[in-house]
C-alpha cells in the first residue's frame, strides 16, 4: 500500500447534524483505502494557515466496483450509490474548529481538494468472526462506519455504543442503526439515549454480547476509559488517536504518543504507527489517564 | 543551452542545489514512497546526538499565520541505532546524506563527529548550534560567538567530512558568529535555523506548545532569512550557504541563490507538499531557462544590489 497525493474534485459538501461532510472523488486514494486510515487535505487558495487538516475516511466507495485491498473484502462501501460502476469516493466528517475546518465547510461543488492518502495503520479485523464492540464519541464516530460495514462482510456481529455531548452531535445514529446488531445512544445531556458517558453500558454489554474486539475512535479522556473496560472485561481493544498532526507522513514528530510494552516507554508516531493502536500498549497515565498502565 | 542543476557545496557535488532541511525530513526513510531519495539534492537528517532523545511533550506543534511554531525537542534515537538503520537505508537508496549533529557540549560534538567521521555515506555534517528547544539557552551554541567556535573546532577535529555550521538569526550580530565558525574551520553555513517564538490559545489562557516557547518556521520567516543569507553573503564572500527558512516554491529558492546561497534546503514545506523537494528543483531549472543561464552558481551575478 502506497499513500498517494490525489487532486480531488468535490463531489458533495452536506450538512451531517452539527458537522459536516465531504465527498471527495479520489480514486486511487479510495481503491485502497482501509477503515480506521485517514486523509490529510488542504483546501482553497488561502494559505495564510498553512498547513494540512487529518480526517479519519468515513465512508470509502472503491472505483469500478474492483476488488479491496488484502485483508478486507472487495466492494466497500455504497456511499453516493446509483447504477454504475463506482467513481472512487471517499467521505470525511468534520466540525468547523478553526480557520482550516472553515475553508473546507466552504467548500462546493467542482471545487478541488488537495489530498494525501491513505495514510496510517488501519484497524486489524478479527481473524475469525467475533462479536465487536464499536464505541463512538462524537465526530470520532466516522470511522466506525466503514469499519461496520466491513466488518459484517467478514460475519462479526456488531454491537455500536455511539456518544456525544448532545443529541445533536451524535453522528450519524441511524446509519449505525442500519449497521449494527444494536445500538445504544449516550449523551452528557440526556437529550438522547442515556445519561451519561460511552464508557458507561460498556460493563454491561461487553459480557452480555460475549465480545471479542472492541474498536474505538473519539477523544483521548474517552478512549482511555474505552481502554480500561477493555482491558477489565479482558477484551482487546483497537483505539483509532486523535493527536494534533502537522505532515501525516512521519516526518515531524509532532503527534507522539507514549507507548509501551514497559518502561521507558518510547514516543511513537501516530501518523505511521497509529491513528490505530492496541488500547494496552498505550500509556494513558503519562497522558494523564492514570488508572491503566500499558501491557501490551 | 541545458541547464545543469548540479551545484558544488564545500567540495561535495550536490545533483540538484535543493536540499531537504534537518527536522523536517525525519531521517529520509520516511519519504522514500512519496520521492526518489537519490534525485535529491541531499537528505540533512533529523538531528542526531549520542545518546537517544525522548524529545518534548505534546502539544508540540501550533499553526501561526504563514507558519507554525514547534517544540519537538530533538526527539531522535541516537547515533548508534542511527547508523546502523537510518543511514543503512539512505545510502542504499542512494541519497546524498548530510547528518545533524547535536551535543549538549563541544565535547558531545566532537564524539559525535568521529563517531560519523568512519561513515563513508556522510557526506557533510551539519552542526546544530542553534536548535531553540533545549533545555537551557546555553545549549544554543550560536548565541555566542566563542561557544559556536568551540563546537566547530571540536567537529573539525574529529573528523575530515566537510562541516556546515547552522546558525541562528536570534542574536545581534549574526556575522560576527558566521566569522567566529568560519574562523574555527566551519566549510560552509547553514542559515537559518526556526526563530523563538511564542503563541497563547486566549480561550484556555495558557500557552498552544506544551514546553511554552518553540521555534517558528515556513514561509512567514522567509525575509528573516533571506536577509540573514545577504548580510552573511556580503560580509563572507566566498562561504558556502545553504539558505533555508519558509521555502514552499522555487521562486521562494531563487531568492535565496540570487542573494549568495550555494544551495537551499526545504523544511516546513515538505510538510504540506511530501514532493516538496523534488518540485522545488524542478521550478529552478525552468526558472534558470527563464533567466538564461545554465547552472544555479550563476544567479548572484544576476542580482542588482541597487533597487
Amino acid at each position: 500500500m502506497t499513500p498517494v497525493r490525489e487532486l480531488c474534485e468535490v463531489l458533495e459538501r452536506r450538512r451531517v447534524g452539527a458537522y459536516h461532510a465531504l465527498t471527495l472523488l479520489a480514486p486511487r486514494i479510495a481503491g485502497q483505502a482501509r477503515p480506521g486510515q485517514f486523509v490529510h487535505l488542504l483546501a482553497g487558495e488561502d494559505r495564510s494557515f498553512p498547513l494540512r487538516r487529518p480526517f479519519s475516511i468515513h465512508r470509502a466507495e472503491r472505483p469500478g466496483g474492483s476488488g479491496g485491498p488484502p485483508g478486507w473484502s472487495p466492494g466497500g462501501m455504497g456511499g453516493s450509490g446509483g447504477p454504475g460502476p463506482a467513481l472512487g469516493t471517499v467521505e470525511v466528517v468534520f466540525d468547523v474548529v478553526g480557520a482550516g475546518t472553515g475553508a473546507l465547510s466552504r467548500l462546493r461543488p467542482h471545487d478541488v481538494v488537495d489530498a494525501l492518502g491513505p495514510l496510517g495503520r488501519p484497524f486489524t479485523p478479527p481473524e475469525t468472526p467475533t462479536g465487536c464492540v464499536l464505541v463512538g464519541g462524537g465526530y470520532g464516530t466516522a470511522p466506525l462506519y466503514f469499519l461496520a460495514t466491513e466488518l459484517r462482510l467478514r460475519r462479526c456481529r456488531v454491537d455500536f455504543v455511539i456518544g456525544a455531548a448532545s443529541a445533536g452531535r451524535l453522528l450519524d445514529a441511524m446509519e449505525a442503526k442500519r449497521l449494527g446488531h444494536s445500538l445504544t445512544l449516550t449523551t452528557d445531556d440526556g437529550s438522547a439515549g442515556r445519561r451519561g458517558l460511552v464508557t458507561d453500558p460498556l460493563g454491561d454489554l461487553l459480557p452480555r454480547t460475549g465480545a471479542g474486539q472492541v474498536y474505538a475512535c473519539g477523544p483521548m479522556p474517552m478512549l482511555a476509559a474505552v481502554s480500561r473496560a477493555a482491558a477489565a472485561a479482558g477484551v482487546p481493544c483497537q483505539v483509532a488517536v486523535e493527536e494534533q498532526m502537522a505532515c501525516g507522513t512521519g516526518i515531524c514528530f509532532s503527534c507522539v504518543l507514549p507507548v509501551g510494552p514497559g518502561a521507558p516507554t518510547r514516543m511513537a508516531r501516530s501518523c505511521l504507527e497509529g491513528p490505530v493502536f492496541d488500547g494496552a500498549a498505550i500509556a494513558w497515565a503519562e497522558l494523564g489517564f492514570p488508572e491503566l498502565e500499558p501491557t501490551a | 543551452m541545458r541547464v545543469d542543476l548540479s551545484v558544488d557545496l564545500c567540495g561535495v557535488r550536490l545533483r540538484t542545489p535543493v536540499l531537504a532541511a534537518s527536522g523536517c525530513f525525519g531521517f529520509g526513510r520516511e519519504m522514500a514512497g512519496w520521492v526518489d531519495l537519490a534525485t535529491l539534492g541531499g537528505v540533512v537528517t533529523k538531528s542526531v546526538s549520542l545518546e537517544p532523545r525522548r524529545g518534548r511533550p505534546t502539544p508540540r506543534t501550533a499553526e501561526t499565520p504563514s507558519g507554525m511554531l514547534n517544540a519537538i525537542g530533538l526527539q531522535n534515537p541516537g547515533v548508534e541505532a542511527f547508523c546502523a538503520g537510518d543511514l543503512r537505508f539512505l545510502a542504499d537508496a542512494g541519497a546524498t546524506v548530510v547528518a545533524s549533529l547535536v551535543g549538549r557540549s563541544p565535547e558531545e560534538f566532537g564524539r559525535l563527529a568521529a563517531r560519523l567521521a568512519g561513515e563513508p555515506a556522510v557526506a557533510l555534517v551539519e552542526v546544530n548550534l542553534s536548535c531553540p528547544n533545549v533545555e537551557h539557552r546555553g545549549e544554543v551554541f550560536a548565541t555566542d560567538p566563542a561557544a559556536a567556535a568551540a563546537a566547530v573546532r571540536a567537529v573539525k577535529r574529529a573528523t575530515a567530512t566537510p562541516v556546515l555550521a547552522k546558525l541562528t538569526a536570534d542574536v545581534t550580530d549574526l556575522v560576527a558568529v558566521a566569522r567566529a565558525v568560519t574562523d574555527a574551520g566551519a566549510d560552509g553555513l547553514t542559515l537559518i535555523n526556526t526563530l523563538l517564538g511564542m503563541a497563547v490559545d486566549t480561550t484556555a489562557r495558557r500557552p498552544r506548545l506544551a514546553a511554552v516557547t518553540g521555534g517558528l518556521s515556513g514561509p512567514a520567516i522567509r525575509p528573516v532569512a533571506v536577509r540573514c543569507v545577504w548580510q552573511v553573503a556580503q560580509a563572507l564572500p566566498g562561504v558556502p550557504i545553504v539558505g533555508t527558512g519558509g521555502i514552499v516554491s522555487a521562486d521562494d529558492a531563487a531568492e535565496f541563490l540570487l542573494v549568495g546561497a550555494t544551495a537551499v534546503a526545504v523544511g516546513t514545506g515538505n510538510f504540506i507538499n511530501p514532493r516538496a523537494v523534488v518540485e522545488v528543483a524542478d521550478g529552478l531549472e525552468r526558472y534558470l531557462a527563464a533567466a538564461g543561464v545554465t547552472s544555479p552558481a550563476e544567479l548572484p551575478a544576476l542580482f542588482k544590489a541597487e533597487r
